[in-house]
C-alpha cells in the first residue's frame, strides 16, 4: 500500500507542507509543483480578498489550504481568526499558532491548547503549532488535535533540529501525526527530521529566501521522501545510536 | 527679553503619571556610553553577535563602524530576510487635521508659523478614505498636529471608525494620550501607535520645544507604555536625526523599544527614522550631519539590534534611496503621499508639515518593489 499522511481522514502523497508567508506570490505555483507539496498555509491576515496582491489566487486549485491564524495573541482570537477562515471557503483544515511574543514567535503552548479544543469541537481539523513539550502534546491531543506541530527551532531563524531530542520523545509517544514546523533551513535537517520518524515538514523561510526558489522547492521536496524512505526502510546497525546486530550476540548460550 | 519657560519634566495638568523606570534606564545607558571610544575591534566583535548588548549596538552607531558599513548591510539583508521573507508591506498617511499648539522650532506645523491651518470634515473624511482605498491599500496611518482643541480624542476616534470600514490596519501619529484614550481608540479600530521622541537629549529637548504640551519631555517618553498598557498591539519609536547628536539619539530610541519590549514581550515594535526636512517659511532646515550614509547606518543598527522589527522608510527620503532600502532592512515603504491636510481626493485643505522627495503612486511603488524581485503586502493583520 502506498505510503500516505493521513490528516484528520485526509490521504496526503507528499509529506513536504509549504509556508506561504514570506514568498513572492507569483512563485507560489513554480514551488508547489517543483516541491510537490499538496498542502499550502496561507495566513488568514494576508489573504487581502478581492484587493491586490491576493495569495488564494497564486494557489493551485487542487492544493489543500490550509489556514493560519497567524496574529493570534490568545485562544480567542485564534478562534475568531478561524471561523473567519471557513465564512471565506477554507475549508476545515486550520493550523492554531497563537504568538504573544514578538521576539522569538514562540508559541503559548496553554493558549493554544484551549483554542484547539474549541475549534475541535467545532469540527475543524486542527493542526496546532507548540513548543515540543510533551505534556502539551498529551493534552493538545485529548483536545482533538489532529497533528501537531512543534518547533524545531524559532521562526525563521533556520538554525535546524534545536529541539531534536524532544521532538523525537513526541514520536516515540504521540499517535497523530508529528509535522516538525518552524526552524527548518535547508533540506538536510528536514531529511533529519524524517529519518527520526517525524511525519510530515513545514517550511517557508528557507524555500522562499533561496536564491533558485523552484530548484530549492525541489531539493526539500526530495530530502522530505529521502528521510521518509530511509525512516521506513529502517536505519542500518552503524547508523543507529544503539545498534543492531544481524546475528543473535548471545545466541551461543546453553540453557 | 526671553520669556520665562515651564520646567520640560513638570506634568502639565491631565497628564497621566506611570510608574515606569524605562525613562531612567535608557538615559542612564546613554549617558554612561561613549561613541568615540568604540574601537574597530568592538564593531568587529559586535558584527560576530547574533544577539547584541547595548554596547555591541552602540559600536554598530559609532563613528568606528562608519567603515563596515558594508558588512553590517550584509549581515541586515540575511536577518530582514529571515523575519520577513519578500515581503514589503504599503501604506499611506493621512492628515485630518494640522492645528498645533505646540511651538517646536524644526516642524512646519509649530503654532508660530504662519500656514493654512484645516481640518477634516466627516463627509471630507470619508471621500478621502474612499480615494486611498481606491488605490489597493489595506493600511493608514492617521494624523493630527497636536492640538487637543481642534483635534480632540473624540474627533481621532471618530476619524478611526471610519477607516475601519476601509483598511484592514490603522494606526495613529498623533499627540500623546492617557491610557485610558488610548484604550478608547482602540476600541474605535486603531491598532498601532506612533510616538517620536525626536531628541532624547533633555537640554535640547528644551530648547526646542519651546511651549505646549509636546514640552514635557517624560509624558511624551511614557506614551508608548501608555498606549500598550491602553491595549495597543504595537508601538513605533524614532528620533528625528539631524536635531542634536544622531548618534546618541538613535542609540536611546533603540534601547527605549528594547526595554519595552522586554516589559511588554508582546508588543509589536517598529521604527522610523526621520530626517529634518525644510518645511514652509524655512527652507534651510536641513539634516545636519545625518547624510544618507549616517542615515543607512542608523537602520541597520536598528535592524541588527531587533532582527524581527519592522522599520518603515519615509517618503522623506528620495526614491534611489527608498528602493535600495526596502528589503534590506527597511520593511515597510509609504506610497501615494500627500503630507498636507487631505490632499487625495480634493486640494489640501491645510499647508503640508515638510517636503517630500517621493512623490510616487501607489502603483509606481507596487511596480518598484516587484521589480526588485519583492512582495508587495496590503494587508498583513486581521483585526478580531
Amino acid at each position: 500500500m502506498a505510503d500516505q499522511l493521513i490528516i484528520g481522514g485526509h490521504r496526503f502523497t507528499s509529506r513536504f507542507i509549504l509556508g506561504s508567508g514570506k514568498f513572492s506570490l507569483e512563485i507560489v505555483k513554480a514551488v508547489v509543483e517543483n516541491g510537490g507539496a499538496e498542502m499550502v498555509t496561507l495566513a488568514l491576515r494576508r489573504a487581502n480578498l478581492g484587493g491586490e496582491e491576493n495569495i488564494l489566487d497564486y494557489i493551485p486549485k487542487q492544493i489543500t489550504l490550509l489556514p493560519n491564524t497567524s496574529g493570534a495573541r490568545t485562544a480567542e482570537e485564534a478562534v475568531k481568526i478561524a471561523r473567519l477562515a471557513r465564512e471565506i471557503n477554507c475549508g476545515n483544515f486550520i493550523k492554531v499558532e497563537v504568538i504573544r511574543d514578538s521576539k522569538y514567535l514562540f508559541p503559548d503552548n496553554y493558549e493554544t491548547i484551549k483554542a484547539t479544543e474549541i475549534l475541535a469541537g467545532e469540527g475543524f481539523i486542527v493542526m496546532p503549532y507548540m513548543y515540543p513539550d510533551l505534556n502539551v502534546a498529551r493534552d493538545l491531543v485529548s483536545a482533538g488535535a489532529a497533528a501537531v506541530m512543534p518547533l524545531a527551532s524559532p521562526i525563521g531563524s533556520n538554525k535546524g533540529l534545536s529541539t531534536r531530542d524532544f521532538i523525537e520523545i513526541l514520536v516515540n509517544e504521540i499517535t497523530v501525526p508529528i509535522i516538525v514546523d518552524a526552524g527548518i533551513g535547508r533540506p538536510s535537517q528536514a531529511c533529519e527530521a524524517m529519518e527520526m520518524g517525524v511525519d510530515a515538514i513545514m517550511c517557508n523561510t528557507a524555500v522562499a529566501t533561496a536564491k533558485n526558489v523552484p530548484l530549492m522547492a525541489r531539493a526539500f521536496g526530495q530530502a522530505i521522501e529521502s528521510g521518509r524512505n530511509a525512516y521506513l526502510a529502517g536505519l542500518g546497525r552503524v547508523l543507529t545510536e544503539a545498534g543492531e546486530a544481524s546475528s543473535p550476540l548471545t545466541g551461543f548460550l546453553e540453557d | 527679553m526671553a520669556k520665562k519657560r515651564t520646567n520640560p519634566m513638570a506634568y502639565q495638568p491631565g497628564m497621566e503619571m506611570i510608574a515606569s523606570d524605562i525613562r531612567d534606564k535608557v538615559l542612564k545607558t546613554v549617558d554612561n556610553f561613549d561613541h568615540f571610544k568604540v574601537s574597530s575591534q568592538d564593531v568587529e566583535a559586535a558584527l560576530k553577535k547574533d544577539h547584541l548588548s547595548a554596547e555591541d549596538y552602540g559600536a554598530l552607531l559609532s563613528p568606528a563602524a562608519t567603515p563596515y558599513l558594508e558588512e553590517m548591510a550584509k549581515k541586515a539583508i540575511i536577518e530582514t530576510r529571515k523575519h520577513f521573507g519578500n515581503s514589503i508591506a504599503l501604506f499611506t498617511p493621512l492628515y485630518i487635521a494640522n492645528y498645533c499648539e505646540n511651538n517646536c522650532v524644526y516642524c512646519g506645523f509649530n503654532c508660530q508659523n504662519k500656514i493654512r491651518r484645516g481640518k477634516l470634515t466627516m463627509t471630507e473624511m470619508a471621500e478621502e478614505l474612499q480615494t486611498i482605498a481606491k488605490t489597493g491599500l489595506k493600511e493608514i496611518l492617521i494624523l493630527t498636529g497636536e492640538s487637543r482643541f481642534h483635534s480632540g480624542v473624540e474627533y481621532i476616534g471618530a476619524a478611526i471608525k471610519l477607516a475601519t470600514r476601509y483598511f484592514s490596519t490603522i494606526g495613529i501619529e498623533i499627540y500623546p494620550l492617557n491610557t485610558d484614550e488610548y484604550a478608547y481608540l482602540k476600541k474605535c479600530g486603531a491598532d498601532f501607535v506612533s510616538v517620536y521622541q525626536e531628541t532624547y537629549n533633555l537640554s535640547k529637548y528644551e530648547q526646542v520645544h519651546l511651549s505646549g504640551s509636546k514640552r514635557v519631555f517624560p509624558y511624551r517618553f511614557d506614551a508608548q507604555e501608555r498606549a500598550l498598557i491602553g491595549g495597543m498591539r504595537g508601538v513605533s519609536f524614532g528620533a528625528l536625526l539631524g536635531l542634536d547628536d544622531f548618534r546618541k539619539d538613535a542609540f536611546a530610541t533603540g534601547l527605549h523599544a528594547a526595554f519595552i519590549l522586554q516589559k511588554y514581550p508582546h508588543a509589536e515594535i517598529g521604527f522610523s527614522t526621520p530626517r529634518l526636512r525644510p518645511f514652509i517659511n524655512n527652507v534651510d532646515n536641513n539634516p545636519n550631519d545625518v547624510h544618507e550614509k549616517q542615515l543607512l547606518q542608523v537602520m541597520l543598527a536598528y535592524r541588527l539590534l531587533m532582527p524581527f522589527a519592522g522599520i518603515t522608510i519615509s517618503t522623506r527620503e528620495r526614491a534611489g534611496f527608498r528602493d535600495h532600502v526596502i528589503g534590506m532592512v527597511a520593511t515597510k515603504i509609504s506610497a501615494g503621499v500627500s503630507v498636507g491636510v487631505g490632499g487625495h481626493e480634493e486640494e489640501e485643505k491645510g499647508d503640508q508639515q515638510f517636503e517630500i522627495s517621493d512623490p510616487r503612486s501607489v502603483s509606481e511603488v507596487h511596480q518598484m518593489i516587484l521589480k526588485r524581485g519583492l512582495q508587495p503586502v496590503y494587508s498583513d493583520y486581521i483585526r478580531v
